[in-house]
């Protein structure tokens, strides 16, 4: 049985973080790299967290990832699945698992990004099988 | 050998209240400092340093020390989620041997019970930077600890029915406290069978929710000598923190690794060495998790370890939690290392429960993890060892 799927929140968004939301909303998932150190960071800052250069930048993820852990949610109105999803480039983010049955899940499995409205007409990015 | 300490813990008292219906939180703290006092043989006026979470009401310390009626020389709000008080022990021996107090009074009170506080939902800390990448997903307490468990079934095979023996320990003890919010023996059977909360922790993974708190005196070694021999010693002290890392996320251990390898050198001493510990059970997976951090058993063991009543006092090796822990006894606040900590002293002073004494306790240890394993949180150890250790 695939999933009914909650009702999202909205992103705290703030002049750090506009880009990437920004992003979203036209299907880009964003990591942050550092000109200086060459490091990916996640999640996004100005400051590179490796480093403490303030020359980061923007690059666009490939969108597909693995799990490197989850967990299903299951005393709640809507079960849901959370999870860590390894992304290719090699930072590892907190999402959701959706279109997908929720005792199917696992982890190693490989996932892409699809994107999801939030209540307030953001664009929140979800992980399916790949 | 008679051992070196800064400090020593000489009063400490647990609310006996699970739920605080009829009761402020200020009003809590006070019952608290004047039971811990009590038990000290020490009074209010000679208090001189407070120490408390960042959630009292008011500013810092300051309201609550008001609200008690301190004269303070010394205040430290260290905020480390359930941690704290550890953490609090730590900066109270070395304030009291830096010479800034001489009798440092430890507070935590809640009631999140009374209040109707879910601890299911996602919470928010008033706009972390972090929060636009988490909240969305639907954190909550429960499911980023069972992600930890997840991750640590998949690594090193741990199964439903280890975790569960740390449920079956803490419940062999709490059968013998009255206070204790869950009496009954349950087995490994009871626990997985229980309904799955999140992957993989089912209820009886989780600990209960429960108002009150504790507190704790501690006080230099001239006082302490003039207070007779139920006096503590604080051998070591550790603490620190772990995060995601910027993205390089690893949740098979916690920042008790350090804080346990610190705690364990200034003491000079080694797990092996501890006839008792006091681990925090936020949930099942917390205890495995710590007891490998603290180096009890290696990376991976920790579900054999835990296995076949290895906790239980009296049959087991390593004897925890003796008042039932938070798994059965008391979790106030959703915090859970001040009851480490008195329990502790308890095995010490050898006050515990006749059926859960562990003979001749001379050395223990009590361990706190505070916020989420399965994303930030701070750990803090402390080893602690009878008068005449
Ligand atoms: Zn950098």
């Amino acid at each position: 049985m695939s999933q009914m799927e909650r009702t999202y929140l909205d992103p705290d968004i703030n002049m750090e973080t506009t880009v990437y939301w920004e992003s979203a909303k036209n299907g880009k998932l964003l990591v942050k790299t550092c000109k200086a150190c060459g490091k990916l960071h996640y999640y996004p800052r100005t400051i590179c967290p490796h480093c403490l250069s303030s020359d980061t930048d923007w690059v666009e993820a490939s969108g597909k990832g693995t799990i490197y852990t989850y967990s299903v949610m299951r005393r709640t109105e809507t079960p849901y699945v959370i999870a860590y999803v390894t992304l290719e480039e090699g930072v590892t983010m907190l999402s959701n698992i959706v279109e997908c049955d929720v005792d199917d899940v696992a982890v190693g499995q490989t996932v892409e990004v699809v994107f999801r409205d939030t209540e307030g007409g953001h664009s929140l990015p979800v992980f399916r099988p790949a | 050998m008679v051992r070196p300490t800064k400090a020593y813990i000489a009063g400490v008292y647990e609310h006996p209240t699970r739920k605080a219906i009829d009761k402020t939180i200020p009003q809590l703290h006070a019952e608290l400092a004047a039971g811990a006092l009590a038990d000290a043989g020490l009074t209010k006026d000679d208090v001189d340093g407070f120490f408390c979470d960042g959630t009292g009401p008011g500013l810092g310390g300051i309201s609550m020390a008001e609200y008690i009626g301190l004269d303070l020389k010394y205040t430290d709000c260290t905020e480390t989620g359930g941690s704290s008080y550890i953490v609090h022990v730590g900066h109270a021996a070395q304030a009291i041997a830096d010479g800034k107090c001489s009798v440092a009074l430890i507070s935590l009170a809640g009631r999140p019970r009374a209040e109707g506080l879910k601890t299911l939902g996602a919470r928010t800390y008033g706009g972390p930077p972090e929060a636009g990448f988490e909240m969305p997903y639907g954190p909550a307490v429960v499911n980023t600890y069972a992600m930890a468990a997840m991750r640590h079934m998949h690594e090193f095979g741990t199964t439903s029915e280890q975790l569960a023996w740390i449920k079956v320990a803490a419940s062999h003890h709490a059968q013998h406290n009255e206070h204790a919010v869950l009496r009954a023996v349950v087995t490994v059977e009871d626990v997985v069978n229980s309904p799955m909360i999140a992957d993989p922790l089912h209820r009886l993974d989780c600990c209960v929710i429960s108002d009150g708190g504790g507190a704790l005196v501690m006080v230099s070694p001239e006082i302490a000598k003039s207070l007779g021999n139920r006096s503590v010693k604080v051998l070591g002290q550790g603490e620190a923190i772990k995060h995601l890392n910027a993205g390089q996320v690893d949740l098979t251990y916690t920042a008790g690794v350090t804080s346990g390898r610190i705690a364990f050198e200034e003491a000079n001493l080694t797990p092996a060495d501890m006839d008792y510990a006091s681990i925090y059970d936020s949930f099942t997976i917390t205890v495995l998790i710590t007891l490998e951090d603290l180096g009890f058993c290696a990376r991976g063991e920790g579900g054999k370890f835990v296995s076949d009543g290895n906790l239980i006092s009296g049959i087991g090796k390593l004897p925890f939690n003796t008042d039932g822990g938070g798994l059965c006894n008391n979790h106030p606040s959703n915090r859970g290392s001040m009851t480490k900590v008195i329990e502790a002293v308890r095995q010490l002073r050898g006050e515990a429960h006749p059926a859960v004494q562990v003979p001749d306790c001379t050395l223990a240890l009590a361990h706190g993890t505070g916020g989420q394993i399965g994303t930030r949180s701070g750990s803090a150890t402390v080893i602690l060892g009878r008068n005449d250790a």
